[in-house]
């Protein structure tokens, strides 16, 4: 089974901030997204069950590599990534079509990528990227096996879960269910040294006479301000338990919360 | 210039969500701000209840009746028949107003693909702008990206887009009389790929939903067993509340993924949120702290979350869960 994972570099969670521009500062040290980080063990999980291989797209700024690294350490044999100026600003949509383009020159039976991301919140790219290449777009997943021809996908619902299958060629989004992510070995990240990170323009993924990217951004960011400071903490200590009970529930009187 | 329609979602119950009639109220402002037309949408197999329920708030809302199928998802078949009505209405609208739940960011990215159009995910708040800046009048939206350490307003740079709401931005307000629901025209579908539901598991489940509720009761590993975590449910009884969990209780199998608040689970904005046992690392905190008030309670005087609560006490969860069950039943009476 060959895979794509799409992996989303993004900064620290809990170290990001915005630069002057208004854009993300990408200068903060960046990692994988936390559930592209799921969906890629569970990639390697299948492969490894079922044969076949990972191979990693991202798009993101040709210096931001350590997190591609990482991946081909965990596992993935090789790395595409779609880096061009014209890319930096670009909206959700602009990502989408990107990505798509790009999985159009590579050969795969399922393509998966994290519910969302922990920088922009997104969880919207995976779905239009299925409906751009017209595959099925499994989302939401708790649990992916293969079966013979198709996918199936436990998706977590508000009450409970589904069992969704589909024809290959897919697309899955994962969840954290999917389960902890390995560490790379010393023997992967040796081996990460010499794996291949092939860099893709929007001319080489036959994109450059779109409009795309930061200047034809469907969406922009007018204004960034701090959020209203929380007052500060009232702190009890050392009262007995139903005077402690009593204290919450003055607490939540006060702030018209009961 | 086109209007704003409202998709609205059905829960498993055919009932319309409250998401639903908060993203209608939000349009309706946006509407009168902006001199839009607005309306809403139901697709489906028996859309009359729900459309009737989103015409509360909203002058008109189209009802389109969906084949039942178990061949696609729910998101695929409403992007399909959304995305050819658009297309067949003599005004396509303008922009989008969806609720940002898991169905309705499938809905929103495949609608952005079939109509061209940006996606502005999970606003806070909405008002209407007049041109400038280098973008027409239209939406400004709010969003709080970084688990609320940052506040922006965006903007399409066109005169269309998608819009995602989270839950709890608004109060929901009817209007004085309900508007009135009418057919969807039929219209020719749009072939999208199938997914085949082959089964629709239904875990117990009562009370408000973790994305909905007014109140969290939330635990962490402080909590120490699913045991505690019955208690905690038994306050949110109380309370009218829904229980929500950290990763590590997650993680030790004690609760459900489905209520993980946090980075790789949801993020909440209730009125109240308590937490017990909970030490607010930052991968908790960005899913909780932009809720209005937040009560912890832990044994630990150095827990980070002492730091951005309302009010901290500082004691033993096992003993104040059962007081504070007490308290809440005598105020009831």
């Amino acid at each position: 089974m060959r895979i794509v994972v799409l992996m989303k570099p993004v900064p620290d969670p809990g170290e990001e901030r915005l630069g002057a521009d208004g854009r993300l500062d990408r200068s903060v040290s960046a990692v994988i997204n936390g559930n592209d980080e799921y969906v890629l063990e569970a990639a390697l999980q299948l492969v490894e069950a079922h044969g076949g291989e990972v191979t990693l797209l991202s798009m993101a700024p040709a210096g931001m590599t350590d997190p591609v690294r990482k991946a081909l350490a965990m596992g993935a044999v090789r790395a595409v990534l779609v880096t061009d100026p014209a890319l930096a600003g670009a909206c959700a949509w602009s990502t989408a079509q990107v990505l798509a383009a790009a999985l159009r020159t590579l050969e795969y039976d399922l393509v998966l990528a994290g519910a969302d991301t922990s920088d922009g919140g997104g969880g919207v790219v995976g779905s239009a990227i299925a409906t751009l290449l017209h595959h099925p777009y499994l989302s939401h997943a708790g649990k992916i096996e293969p079966f013979e021809g198709g996918v199936r996908v436990e998706r977590i619902s508000a009450v409970g879960h589904d069992v969704l299958e589909a024809a290959l060629p897919a697309v899955v989004a994962g969840t954290q269910l999917l389960g902890e992510p390995r560490y790379p070995s010393l023997r992967g990240i040796m081996g990460a040294r010499s794996k291949e990170i092939a860099i893709r323009t929007l001319a080489e993924i036959g994109l450059d006479d779109r409009p795309l990217g930061g200047a034809h951004a469907t969406t922009t960011l007018l204004d960034t301000h701090a959020p209203a400071a929380r007052g500060s903490t009232r702190v009890v200590r050392d009262l007995d338990t139903a005077a402690a009970a009593a204290a919450i529930v003055d607490f939540l009187v006060e702030r018209r919360a009961l | 210039m086109g209007g704003i329609w409202v998709v609205g979602e059905v829960d498993s119950a055919g009932a319309l969500t409250k998401l639903s009639g908060e993203a209608a109220t939000a349009a309706r402002a946006l509407g009168e701000a902006g001199s839009l037309d607005v309306r809403g949408v139901i697709v489906a197999a028996e859309p009359d209840g729900a459309a009737a329920s989103l015409a509360t708030f909203l002058p008109v809302v189209l009802a389109v009746r969906s084949p039942e199928t178990l061949e696609q998802t729910a998101a695929a078949v409403i992007a399909a028949r959304v995305a050819a009505l658009a297309a067949a209405a003599p005004e396509p609208p303008s922009y989008l107003v969806v609720g940002a739940t898991p169905d309705g960011r499938d809905l929103a990215g495949a609608l952005s693909a079939l109509l061209g159009v940006g996606v502005l995910v999970g606003a806070t708040g909405l008002a209407w702008g007049d041109a400038g800046d280098g973008v027409p009048a239209g939406p400004r939206v709010e969003m709080q990206p970084f688990g609320g350490r940052v506040v922006t307003t965006s903007a399409f740079t066109g005169d269309r887009g998608i819009i995602l709401l989270r839950s709890n931005m608004v109060v929901a307000e009817p209007l004085a009389a309900p508007g009135r629901v009418e057919a969807g025209a039929a219209v020719e579908v749009l072939d999208v790929a199938p997914v085949r539901v082959v089964e629709r598991v239904v875990a117990k489940s009562t009370g408000p939903s973790i994305d909905e509720a007014r109140v969290i009761v939330s635990g962490g590993r402080g909590v120490g067993g699913p045991e505690g975590f019955a208690g905690l449910g038994e306050l949110a009884g109380l309370l009218g509340g829904a229980v929500g969990a950290t990763r590590a209780a997650v993680d030790a199998g004690w609760v459900d993924y489905a209520i993980q608040i946090g980075q790789t689970g949801k993020t909440v904005k209730p009125a109240v949120y308590l937490a017990f046992g909970v030490s607010g690392a930052i991968q908790h905190k960005v899913g909780m702290q932009t809720a209005e008030t937040i009560v912890a309670v832990n044994r630990d005087p150095d827990a980070p979350i002492g730091e951005f609560a309302d009010l901290f006490v500082v004691a033993d969860l096992v003993a104040v869960v059962p007081a504070l069950a007490a308290a809440l039943r005598a105020r009831v009476g």
